[in-house]
């Protein structure tokens, strides 16, 4: 049942051929054995996702089932979700029982599906390793001794190491699709605004983006189904009608017309996630598709922008957190200013209060024009650049990640040098495009790699359908680590 | 362009961080790296180019302006560090 599609789980649940009690009991049984070795959940609740499994069961037997009804979904911990545990990785919300659901949850609670944990990540989505969590540093399931990618780290081993059917992450700059990558799992991130915020704990405001994470395309388009849609507690979600992200899973890629920025292609990849892409690009040509020569000129800049804009939106977001109304709160402090520094200094990381730090530098006074402001101007030209690639082409392909997984403690020191590792995600989150990762092969010491496939606006459907049948012609996504 | 210790300071107490003056000295290696890798922005030319800050460049959306939400004092306050009699307790401000 492990290695069933969610396809193939709804099907079984439907016919009755198994309960989701009993789904959900055995996921529960494997977690209780795999997670101490992986760290991929921070909180597992048996009897609430029971509780739910019992409730699904009995809309089953009514026969008024959806898609995922009863099917085990974990949730990401940066989504408050009533009554369970919402730390997003850090000691500050170290005992916040949310009050209140996030848009995702309820939409996943209304479609019947299970929560079956909140997993692990990067500090307040902080990270490209998950070793700036408070709750210890996940583990690759394919190899204990490396990291998982971050932020949404948990999720991606929680998705490979078969800990759940399926996951949500978050993608601020490359945070699902970067840790799909490292784990040889699928994930994506929705164009901008096409999955509410309302609920989701704030890193950069206007990069951050929920999304499914999964072991195949056709999974992913399912979860679409049930995360999209506005919402209007969220002030930038999308009026959109409905859409079904199934819908063009089946349609031939004869035709269809690949851009290779060569920007992607120059220096800083490694030799053996190089092969992995270009195989996958022959791949494609065996489907029927062309490709295209194209340029991002502005897309070395990615990196440096987004230095500037996410911690500079960080720490007006962060700055809620002051030890008065929930979280952490120093236990000895002098005065009222006392209890904040001491309550954020104590409660915040260290890779937290850089951003903070960097964050409050660009917005002080006598700076705001000369970082923020010429900041916010380049990342235009980054999305103009895409606008321009898109006359020539209909999908964008490159590499997700520079390397595969690294050692755990390889990047500790350096926080430059993990940045970099965001490199090819970045610019997507700046134009505020859809973007995703599939597994396309190994490279050195048997990791996986990802390719990254970038549409235009709204383009997740075609997305979907050209990583799917990418997907039908090859195994790499149904690859399973070994010994987990 | 280089942090100086007080640059470091005077931000730590803007961001309500404590710092040791160890911690200051750290931040300051760690900002100065980054801020090298930042640099590179001010080389590109970005006359006439309007700040971007949504993709869809959308106007805020408004609505009507009545009551939505519902009173949860309780269900907030549970999760408060210090409370009394439904207020939040903070540290004495004015004498």
């Amino acid at each position: 049942m492990f290695e069933s599609s969610l396809k193939q789980m709804g099907d079984a649940l439907r016919a009755r051929k198994i309960s989701s009690v009993e789904l959900t009991q055995s996921y529960l049984d494997r977690m209780a054995r795999l997670n101490p070795q992986l760290n991929a959940y921070i909180s597992i609740d048996a009897e609430k996702s029971l509780a739910q499994a019992k409730a699904a069961d009995a809309r089953l037997a009514a026969g008024s089932a959806d898609a995922l009804t009863g099917i085990p979904i974990a949730q990401k911990d940066i989504f408050c979700a009533k009554d369970w545990l919402t730390t997003c990785g850090s000691k500050m919300l170290h005992n916040f029982v949310s009050p209140y659901d996030a848009h995702i949850i309820s939409q996943f609670n209304n479609a019947g599906a299970i929560n079956l944990g909140k997993t692990n990540m990067d500090e307040f989505a902080m990270g490209s390793s998950n070793e700036t969590s408070y709750y210890g540093p996940v583990k690759n399931p394919w190899d204990t001794a490396r990291v998982p990618g971050g932020s949404s780290g948990g999720t991606a081993a929680a998705v490979a190491a078969r800990l759940c059917a399926a996951a949500t992450g978050t993608d601020t700059g490359g945070s699902i699709r970067q840790p799909a990558a490292l784990c040889g799992i699928s994930g994506l991130k929705p164009t901008y605004g096409v999955c509410s915020r309302y609920g989701m704990i704030a890193f950069a405001s206007s990069l951050d983006q929920a999304g499914p994470m999964g072991r195949s395309a056709e999974d992913l388009a399912l979860m679409m189904n049930v995360m999209a849609g506005f919402d209007e507690r969220d002030s930038t979600s999308l009026q959109r009608d409905k859409e079904d992200y199934t819908r063009d899973l089946n349609k031939p890629l004869t035709g269809l017309r690949i851009g290779l920025p060569k920007e992607f292609f120059a220096e800083g990849m490694g030799a053996d996630v190089a092969k992995a892409i270009e195989a996958a690009i022959a791949e494609y040509k065996k489907l029927g598709a062309t490709i295209v020569d194209i340029s991002l000129p502005n897309s070395k800049l990615s990196v440096p922008v987004y230095y500037v804009l996410a911690p500079a939106e960080a720490s007006s977001n962060l700055s809620r957190f002051d030890g008065v109304r929930y979280g952490y709160r120093a236990p000895e402090y002098s005065d009222l200013a006392d209890m904040y520094e001491k309550s954020r200094a104590q409660g915040f990381g260290a890779e937290v209060q850089r951003r903070i730090m960097i964050g409050t530098y660009v917005l002080s006074h006598g700076y705001y024009d000369a970082y923020y402001i010429k900041a916010q101007k380049i990342r235009r030209l980054i999305a103009q650049d895409f606008v321009e690639a898109y006359k020539q082409c209909d999908v964008i392909m490159g590499p997700t990640s520079p390397s595969t997984a690294f050692k755990l403690g390889e990047k500790g020191d350096d926080p430059v040098q993990m940045y970099l590792s965001d490199i090819y995600t970045i610019a997507v989150n700046l134009a505020g495009l859809p973007g995703m990762s599939i597994p396309c092969g190994f490279g050195d010491n048997d990791m996986p790699v990802g390719l990254q496939i970038i549409g235009n606006y709204f383009d997740e459907a075609r997305m979907l359908n050209v990583a799917h049948q990418y997907q039908l012609a090859t195994d790499w996504h149904s690859r399973a680590p070994q010994g987990i | 362009m280089s942090l100086s210790t007080q640059d470091v300071e005077k931000v730590a107490r803007l961001a309500r961080l404590a710092m040791s003056p160890s911690e200051i000295e750290t931040s300051r290696n760690q900002l100065n790296g980054i801020f090298g890798l930042i640099a590179e922005m001010q080389a590109v030319d970005t006359d006439g180019v309007e700040p971007m800050s949504h993709s869809q460049d959308l106007a805020q959306r408004l609505r009507e302006d009545k009551v939505t939400e519902s009173n949860q004092r309780e269900a907030f306050q549970a999760i408060a560090p210090q409370v009394e009699q439904g207020l939040f307790l903070v540290p004495k401000v004015i004498e």
